[in-house]
Order: structure tokens, then C-alpha cells, then sequence
């Protein structure tokens, strides 16, 4: 969803604030990567290649951040969808800290009755309808017919 | 030519197998639906549709993976057309004169040259797929792993240089999915990388996780909160033929796009997309009346679509004579014959002949079921779309989760597909685009294996690389490229991304 169609800004752009994200990252990289072994040029060790790539990253990203054409500004980005992003977010991590615990049908019910009923706020019946629908569905589909292996949790379910 | 055409003979002789030929319809079908919902491209589709493959015959999830992507490259015109709604990516060009020619009450005439453009581009690429992939793959076998390392770089390169965006931008996307593409174990030493004590991921990042949440997960966080489409009219069955007029204007661009497509879908990246911009771009330089573009050119169509389609088959070439994937969609179809432990590369022509003549045949049944299938079922398809989009993001999370999950059965798999979501929804904010870090998760192991084999082969000299003359030729061509896309950035010029960007495109 590209937003360059923003005025271009000098100060504080959304490529200076990416690019030292991605240097910052780099830089990280670089110190993990120095704890391996480095070997040498000719024979190189697991460490080495990681570095080469993270020291590119930095250049690439300092050159992102640095020789900016003047992208819009930071504060110009809308965040208008971020709390229901957060909401499907927490959704995921829910079902990925649930399913092997709950089981994959409860969970996935849990999650789809969450996004529908509380963030979308959608009538109850029709919500829930879906949720059921979608976690046994699934379920049967994959499970069943696919025989795709999926968690029963510590209830059986 | 006579061997090639027996080679044939067997493949059709698979693909019209009733169960590999309801495997090809069923892939068509699946595919133009997710095609046609925004947020489900081709990959997204492929990544969640992989666990249900785990269960078939090598052959027959081949076949069904391949009808998922040229069904969605197939169905994101439709969308494109009638609601100015781009099901996935590569249907981006298309909207703007499909869409005009919706409005002017020529919908049925868009829908009908989309479709057979695609119909064209797609039989003629087949032939030319047919003809290049086994003559290259002879060739392959005598590439080492200098050769590997030349073209694995060039191909990342081309990428950086041929997307519409900031190259340094696309570059650092590409060395973030490198990294992520060493985690894990190291092949040569034994060492693990980066670990940190989660058990799965000694065998490093999958490529599921990572583009399931990079691509699909981050677009229904984008769009999240967003109304409903626009109301559309499908046209009736007799609305779909073109004029007389416009059926003439559609065959130079559809012959262009075919060739530029299957050109550029033979350069890893995004082909398919990249494809479509191109022949965009090129129809309207070549056109008499550059005006009409947006407003409705039947060329704006015609052109995008072979592209695309072209593109699509074309990417095929790397990926079965070589064995390396030529964009993100290649790399999980890869993985998915890997699980059926079936190496892609150019072995495969002659140790499993049966499954690749039967791919390929299958490809030629599946673009005749799209034809034959999909323009009278254009106003049942479209009709999916009323579905209310909480419904709908809801369900693509749950396919998300499940497809993720049932790859590696891990939950680790999970939070992995959760954080990239995070990441991409973040990255794209910023207007970087992705696909470049799946590409790179993808390429890590190989480019990296293939620098230290040459080096190893060399006793640790790095003029390996440049006695090699393939792998010479691939590296300056890397290195002009990688000047090319950065000169005009450095030297702060406007170069054609600025030209597309200040076009709109």
C-alpha cells in the first residue's frame, strides 16, 4: 500500500526513520554474527557469510536513509486501521499460544468469535454461526478428509 | 523436436489421467477465487493450499499448485475489470483501463480479451516452456556451484533493478531475507545460528511462515477496517464478445506481452508483476493514441494480461531446468515437491519424466479449463465478493494459521507467521515492498552453500568466480545492473521509477 503520493518532507522522513531501523538491525546482526566463527577469506565460517550480508543491509539501508529523494514525512503515515491490525495481531499470537494447549478447534473458535464479536462487532448469531462454522469446517476438511495432522489439545477437542 | 513431442505424448497421458485432470479443474477453480479476493494472491493462495497437497501423489499436487497459480493470475483480472479492485499484484495495470472500459459499458468485452489474451500468452509460453526448459537443463547440469553463485546473484540484482521502487530499498529487503535464510543450522559446519535455544529453528525459517505473514497476513492488517467493495454488475453471457474493432487492436499487444512476458518471467523477481508494468508501459509508447490509455485502451488490457500470464509460465523455465526458484511463488512450489522428495533441477527431466511432462501437459489442459470455465462463470464468481469483509479476513486468518501450522505441525511456525505479519504490515507502511525478503529466505542457503563450495573448490581463492565464464559473464552483468540502479539514486537524477511513479503507476 504504497503512500508516496504525500508531500515530500526534509526533516524527519519515513526513509531516514526506515533506513536507521534497518541499520540499527544490521548492527545487531553484525554483533550476533561475531560471536561464531569467522574463519577466514578463503575458508569461511559460519559467521562470515551472516556478516557480509548484514554489512550490505547497513550500507543499503544507510543509503535509504541518508540519500533520501524526500519522502513524506513520519507523522504523515495515517494509522487509522492500527487498533483493529493490533486487535488481529493478538488474534494470531492467541491461536498460536492456545492450539497445541485447547486444541486447533476450540482455539480457532475462540479467535474467529473474538475478530467478529468484539472487533467487528457483528450480531451475535451470525458471529458465532461463522466461528463454528469455520473452526468445524476447517477441521473436517483438513483433518478428516486431508488428513492433515491438527491439534486435539489436553481435552481431546 | 521428435522427442520433445513423444516426451509430450506421455505427459498428456498423465494429465488426462482422471484423477491428475480433476486435480487441474480443482486448481483453476481454487485458484481464481483467490485470485479474485483482495488480500489472497498466488503465493498466499499456494503457502496456505501446501498442507492439503500432503496427502497426494507428487504429480497431482504439482499440478494442483500450478492450476492455484495460473487460476489467480486468471482471476485477479476479474476483479480488476469489473470493480477496479486488484485481486492480487500482477492485476494492477489492468484495472486502469478494464475498470474505464466497465464504466463505458464495455465490461463484457474487458472480461473476454483478458481471457483470451491470458488464453494466447499462456499456450504460446507453454510451447516455448516446452521447448527451452529441456535444452537448459542440459546445459544446467554442467553448471558448478561458481555458476550457481553468478546466477543466484544476478538473479537478486535484476530483482532490485527491474522493481518500481527505490533499488537500495529492495536491496536491503533482499539482505534482510538473506539473513533470515541463514538462521538455523550451517550446512558446512555444523554450527547453529542465531538459535537462541528455540529447537526449531535449527532447521531454520521456513518459507511458508514467513511469506504467508509478509504477504497475506500484513494486506488484511492494511485493510483492515476498510468498507465494503463497491456494488458490481456482471455482465450476461452475450455481453462477452468483443467488437470486431477492438478484437483487431487486441492482437498486437497480446503478441507483444507474450514475448516481453515470457522474457522477463525467465529473470528471477516478482516476473509476473514486473511483466505487466512493462508491457504497460510499452503498449502506450507504441501506441497512436497514447491518450486513450486510462480511459479504456483496449491495448491497456490486452497487453498487462499475455504479460502476466506469460510471465507466470515463463518462471517455470528456472525453476525445472535449474532448479532454482525464479520468485517467491517458484520457492514453495519447490518446497512442496521437496516434501514429496522430489528435487526440481535438471535431473528431473530424466528421472522423473512422468511428473514433469505431466506438469507441463497439465499446464496446457489447465488453460483451457480456465477459458472454458471461467468467462460463463464470471457473475457466480464475482458474486463471492458480497461476502462482508470481517467474514472474509476472518476466514483468510484461519486458513492463515492452519496453513502455517500444518506445514511443520509447530507453533513456532505460527508466532514466526505473526511477527512477519507485524513486519510486513510495519514495512509497508514505510512503502518498501516485501517480496524481495521471501526471495532472499528463499536464495540464502544456496548462494551462501555455493560461495563456500567454490572457495572450497578453490582452495580459498576468490579468482574462482571470475575463471569461470559463466559465472564471469553473470557477475559483471550483476555489477553493471547494480551501477545502472544506483547511479541515478546517488547522483539524485530522476530514472523510469520516478517517470512511472509520477505517471500514477
Amino acid at each position: 500500500m504504497p503512500q508516496s503520493s504525500q508531500p515530500p518532507s526534509h526533516g524527519l522522513t519515513r526513509n531516514r526513520v526506515a533506513g536507521l531501523a534497518l541499520v540499527a538491525i544490521a548492527v545487531g546482526i553484525i554483533w550476533e554474527s561475531s560471536k561464531l566463527p569467522l574463519g577466514s577469506l578463503g575458508n569461511p565460517g559460519a559467521g562470515f557469510v551472516p556478516l557480509v550480508i548484514a554489512v550490505a543491509l547497513a550500507v543499503f539501508a544507510l543509503l535509504t536513509a541518508f540519500l533520501d529523494k524526500g519522502t513524506p514525512a513520519w507523522r504523515s503515515i495515517a494509522w487509522a486501521e492500527a487498533p483493529r491490525a493490533a486487535g488481529i495481531l493478538a488474534a494470531g499470537a492467541f491461536a498460536a499460544l492456545a492450539m497445541e494447549r485447547l486444541g486447533y478447534r476450540i482455539t480457532i473458535f475462540a479467535s474467529a468469535a473474538f475478530l467478529l464479536l468484539v472487533l467487528e462487532r457483528k450480531p451475535p448469531l451470525p458471529a458465532l454461526s461463522a466461528a463454528l462454522l469455520l473452526s468445524a469446517g476447517t477441521y473436517y476438511l483438513f483433518a478428516t478428509l486431508l488428513r492433515v495432522p491438527l491439534p486435539l489439545g489436553r481435552w481431546g477437542v | 523436436m521428435v522427442e520433445t513431442l513423444h516426451n509430450l505424448a506421455l505427459g498428456f497421458s498423465v494429465a488426462l489421467q482422471p484423477s491428475v485432470l480433476a486435480y487441474a479443474v480443482l486448481g483453476c477453480m481454487v485458484g481464481t477465487i483467490v485470485g479474485m479476493l483482495p488480500g489472497l494472491g498466488p503465493l498466499a493462495g499456494i503457502s496456505l493450499l501446501l498442507p492439503a497437497t500432503f496427502g497426494l501423489t507428487p504429480t497431482t499436487a504439482i499440478v494442483l499448485l500450478a492450476g492455484i497459480y495460473y487460476g489467480a493470475m486468471y482471476g485477479g483480472s476479474t476483479t480488476s475489470i469489473l470493480m477496479r479492485i486488484p485481486g492480487e499484484a500482477a492485476s494492477v495495470m489492468t484495472c486502469i483501463d478494464g475498470y474505464a472500459m466497465t464504466q463505458k459499458g464495455r465490461a463484457g468485452a474487458a472480461l473476454a480479451i483478458a481471457a483470451f489474451s491470458s488464453f494466447a500468452a499462456g499456450s504460446v509460453s507453454l510451447v516455448a516452456l516446452t521447448l527451452v526448459a529441456p535444452p537448459l537443463a542440459g546445459i544446467a547440469l554442467k553448471f558448478g556451484p561458481p555458476e550457481y553463485f553468478g546466477l543466484l546473484t544476478m538473479g537478486l540484482i535484476v530483482l532490485a533493478y527491474m522493481s518500481g521502487g527505490s533499488m537500495p530499498k529492495t536491496l536491503s529487503m533482499a539482505a534482510l531475507g538473506l539473513f533470515l535464510g541463514t538462521i538455523g543450522i550451517d550446512q558446512m559446519s555444523g554450527f547453529l545460528r542465531f538459535q537462541y535455544g528455540i529447537i526449531e529453528l535449527g532447521d531454520g525459517i521456513g518459507v511458508v511462515p514467513v511469506a504467508v505473514g509478509l504477504l497475506g497476513l500484513s494486506e488484511v492488517l492494511l485493510v483492515a477496517g476498510s468498507g465494503a467493495p463497491a456494488g458490481i454488475k456482471a455482465p450476461r453471457l452475450g455481453e462477452l464478445l468483443p467488437s470486431r474493432a477492438e478484437a483487431r487492436q487486441a492482437i498486437g499487444p497480446t503478441a507483444r506481452g507474450t514475448v516481453l512476458g515470457f522474457l522477463i518471467g525467465l529473470i528471477p523477481g516478482s516476473a509476473h508483476i514486473i511483466a505487466s508494468f512493462v508491457s504497460y508501459g510499452l503498449e502506450r509508447r507504441l501506441s497512436n493514441k497514447p491518450e486513450e490509455f486510462g480511459r479504456g485502451a483496449v491495448a491497456g488490457v490486452a497487453g498487462p494480461e499475455a504479460a502476466n500470464n506469460a510471465a507466470a509460465c515463463g518462471a517455470f523455465v528456472p525453476m525445472l531446468a535449474l532448479g532454482v526458484p525464479s520468485g517467491p511463488i517458484t520457492a514453495v512450489m519447490i518446497a512442496a515437491l521437496l516434501v514429496h522428495g522430489v528435487a526440481p533441477g535438471p535431473l528431473m527431466i530424466s528421472e522423473q519424466p512422468a511428473l514433469f511432462w505431466g506438469f507441463i501437459a497439465s499446464m496446457y489442459v489447465g488453460n483451457v479449463v480456465l477459458l472454458a470455465l471461467n468467462l460463463p462463470m464470471v457473475g457466480l464468481l464475482v458474486q463471492m465478493l458480497r461476502i462482508p469483509y470481517p467474514y472474509l479476513y476472518t476466514g483468510i486468518i484461519v486458513f492463515c494459521v492452519l496453513g502455517v501450522y500444518a506445514v511443520n505441525q509447530s507453533v513456532v511456525e505460527v508466532w514466526i507467521m505473526v511477527a512477519s505479519g507485524l513486519a510486513g504490515y510495519l514495512l509497508r507502511k514505510l512503502d518498501f515492498e516485501v517480496a524481495p525478503v521471501v526471495l532472499g529466505l528463499v536464495l540464502a542457503p544456496m548462494l551462501e552453500m555455493s560461495l563456500r563450495q567454490s572457495l572450497a573448490m578453490s582452495g580459498g581463492s576468490y579468482w574462482i568466480l571470475y575463471d569461470h565464464a559463466i559465472a564471469r559473464s553473470l557477475l559483471i552483468g550483476a555489477l553493471v545492473l547494480l551501477a545502472l540502479g544506483l547511479r541515478p539514486f546517488l547522483m539524485r537524477r530522476a530514472d523510469w521509477r520516478t517517470h512511472l511513479e509520477q505517471d500514477g503507476l
